[in-house]
């Protein structure tokens, strides 16, 4: 497999919408690329044939009755956290000029 | 520090009040303010709580079981009395607007939340020394780490500020820390305790699980936070179904992957130890080889940080955390989320991102879970023959400040002997087994899967081996 360089960094900092500085980006690289070598070690295992696992205990799409359930939380007790709200929304920033 | 039903005795005959056991605990804090272990205290709900209970409790009013016992949680727990802050700048002043369903039933039951503990920011970590706020101090000795992520709750513990804690497991997130602070820490089976309420790191094997002094009381703790809730899908109802046998004669398996050149002889003393006292009491211990263990840790560091970029992919700065002001919504996002996470946090999202882009997702994420399989195969294949399988936490006991920081990848491989219970989901404990240099070390026993009961019992025998 290919290392990690400076560059693809950048680019999943960007798809990871994180704004690192180019001293950071640099720092980390080759940490990034040091553990990625370090998991490369998997190529080494025959999983030919093996079902992967993405959860232990098999369970799939978990759906309940379609009900409203009182989980007793308030409006005013979500929206406290927001960092900018105008009457009962969250405000955001103008998306479309 | 007493033990639960010592505490819960000295209430019921009079001897002490819940206001007088929270008075304690939050002075305790205060005096043990240098180990870092407690972010926020909750003072003023803890306080009203203990009035409530000891008025309850006068009048002959039915008290719950664990009434005006103090604990402290992890601070990626929400909890009402403090901020939740998961020891991140992201959620530095996130007002909890509920609770998590496992503080709910400890309240329930009548104890009462003191603190909030220090944790690497976001549980990413096996120190502590990835908070926003500072590491959290080993109570054995001054310059080494407690352990981590829960190294917040460890600490309080073995400082003795309340008689259990909670952390949430990962990949050893309890154990690790319970094992490098003296006290016993539990892992339940994946699915036996509510996530509601914690935030969220690594959805298949996040865990929260009780730290204590005693497994009795880890014992206990876990009956009363386990369980079937509708709140969160993954959880099981019928977990602790299997008999609790202390007194039974069992079959174990000591993993001799974690038994060589690489244990710190401290360690191996103390693990040869525990098997010859666990032999000369009737219990069979076999060294069994288990192959695929050596490459766990790569499947974990790849898995994990796949569902880290997943889980922190909410933090953007709009909704609640932090937010950066700037030009665009765009920059709001990419500012916001760069100054509220710590560089271990975004190292493991880019390579999370990274595992999971099309061009390597089949070599890494599914090569990852496919590899998952075979280590839950080779679980299964030992748990044929024995009841549970031992070694230890750690390779070493606790580390000292700095050992490790700068190098990622050494404190990853720190994590190896925990992660494998982790990605098949099963019931693991640290209890404490002896020292090595004058520093604690526990030993790990990990359970099939849903037989938290027995892993219970056997770490119950190796406790009372030990004391006797």
């Amino acid at each position: 497999m290919t290392a990690i360089s400076l560059s693809d960094v950048k680019k999943l900092a960007t798809l990871s919408a994180l704004d690192m500085s180019d001293e950071e980006l640099a720092r980390l690289t080759p940490e990034i690329e040091r553990i990625r070598r370090y998991v490369e070690k998997l190529s080494e295992v025959n999983t030919d044939g093996v079902e992967p696992t993405y959860q232990v205990n098999h369970l799939h799409t978990v759906v309940r009755e379609d009900k409203i359930i009182d989980y007793g939380i308030d409006q005013k007790a979500l929206l406290k956290n927001a960092p900018d709200t105008l009457e009962s929304q969250i405000k955001v920033h103008r998306i479309v000029e | 520090m007493k033990t639960i039903p010592v505490l819960l005795s000295e209430l019921e005959k009079g001897e002490t009040t819940a206001v007088a056991l929270i008075e304690q605990a939050l002075g305790a804090i205060e005096a043990n303010v240098d180990f870092n272990a407690v972010l926020n205290p909750i003072k003023d709900r803890a306080l009203e709580r203990a009035k409530k209970i000891d008025v309850a409790r006068k009048s002959g009013e039915k008290t719950g079981r664990l009434a005006g016992i103090p604990f402290i949680v992890k601070d990626n727990m929400l909890a009402f009395g403090a901020p939740t802050t998961a020891a991140s700048k992201m959620l530095q002043n996130f007002d909890a607007p509920f609770q998590a369903e496992v503080i709910e039933r400890l309240e329930n039951e009548g104890a009462i939340c003191v603190g909030k503990a220090n944790l690497d920011a976001f549980a990413h970590g096996g120190s502590t020394e990835n908070s926003a706020f500072g590491p959290t101090v080993n109570p054995h000795d001054k310059g080494r780490v407690a352990g981590g992520s829960s190294g917040g709750s460890a600490a309080s513990v073995a400082l003795g500020i309340t008689p259990f804690a909670l952390g949430s497991d990962t990949g050893g997130s309890v154990r690790q820390p319970a094992s490098f602070c003296g006290v016993v820490g539990y892992k339940p089976t994946y699915g036996a305790v509510s996530r509601y309420g914690v935030v969220a790191m690594a959805s298949s094997t996040d865990v929260v699980g009780p730290l204590a002094n005693t497994v009795d009381d880890a014992r206990l703790i876990t009956e009363i936070i386990g369980g079937r809730d509708e709140k969160d899908g993954t959880t099981l109802a019928d977990y602790l179904e299997n008999e609790y046998l202390p007194q039974k004669k069992y079959k174990l398996a000591l993993v001799k992957e974690w038994n060589g050149s690489t244990i710190d002889p401290g360690v191996r003393e103390v693990i040869s130890t525990t098997v010859e006292r666990l032999q000369s009491a009737g219990h069979v211990v076999d060294e069994v080889s288990m192959p695929t263990f050596d490459y766990a840790l790569a499947v974990y560091y790849v898995v994990v940080p796949a569902e880290i970029a997943s889980n922190l992919a909410r933090y953007d700065g709009i909704r609640y955390g932090l937010r950066l002001e700037a030009g665009s919504l765009k920059e709001l996002y990419t500012s916001s989320r760069e100054a509220g996470f710590v560089d271990e946090n975004k190292r493991r999202i880019i390579i999370g991102n990274y595992v999971l882009s099309s061009g390597y997702y089949d070599a890494y994420y599914k090569k990852a879970q496919q590899a998952r399989t075979l280590i839950i195969k080779n679980f299964s294949e030992v748990f044929e023959s024995y009841d549970a399988i031992i070694g230890p936490v750690s390779s070493t006991p606790a580390f000292a400040f700095g050992e490790y920081i700068d190098d990622p990848l050494e404190m990853y491989l720190t994590d190896t002997m925990t992660v494998t219970a982790s990605l098949a989901g099963l019931p693991a404990i640290s209890v404490p087994a002896g020292k090595a240099g004058g520093m604690p070390v526990g030993l790990q026993i990990i359970g099939k899967a849903k037989a938290d009961q027995t892993v219970f019992a056997l770490a119950q025998i190796v406790e009372r081996l030990k004391a006797a």
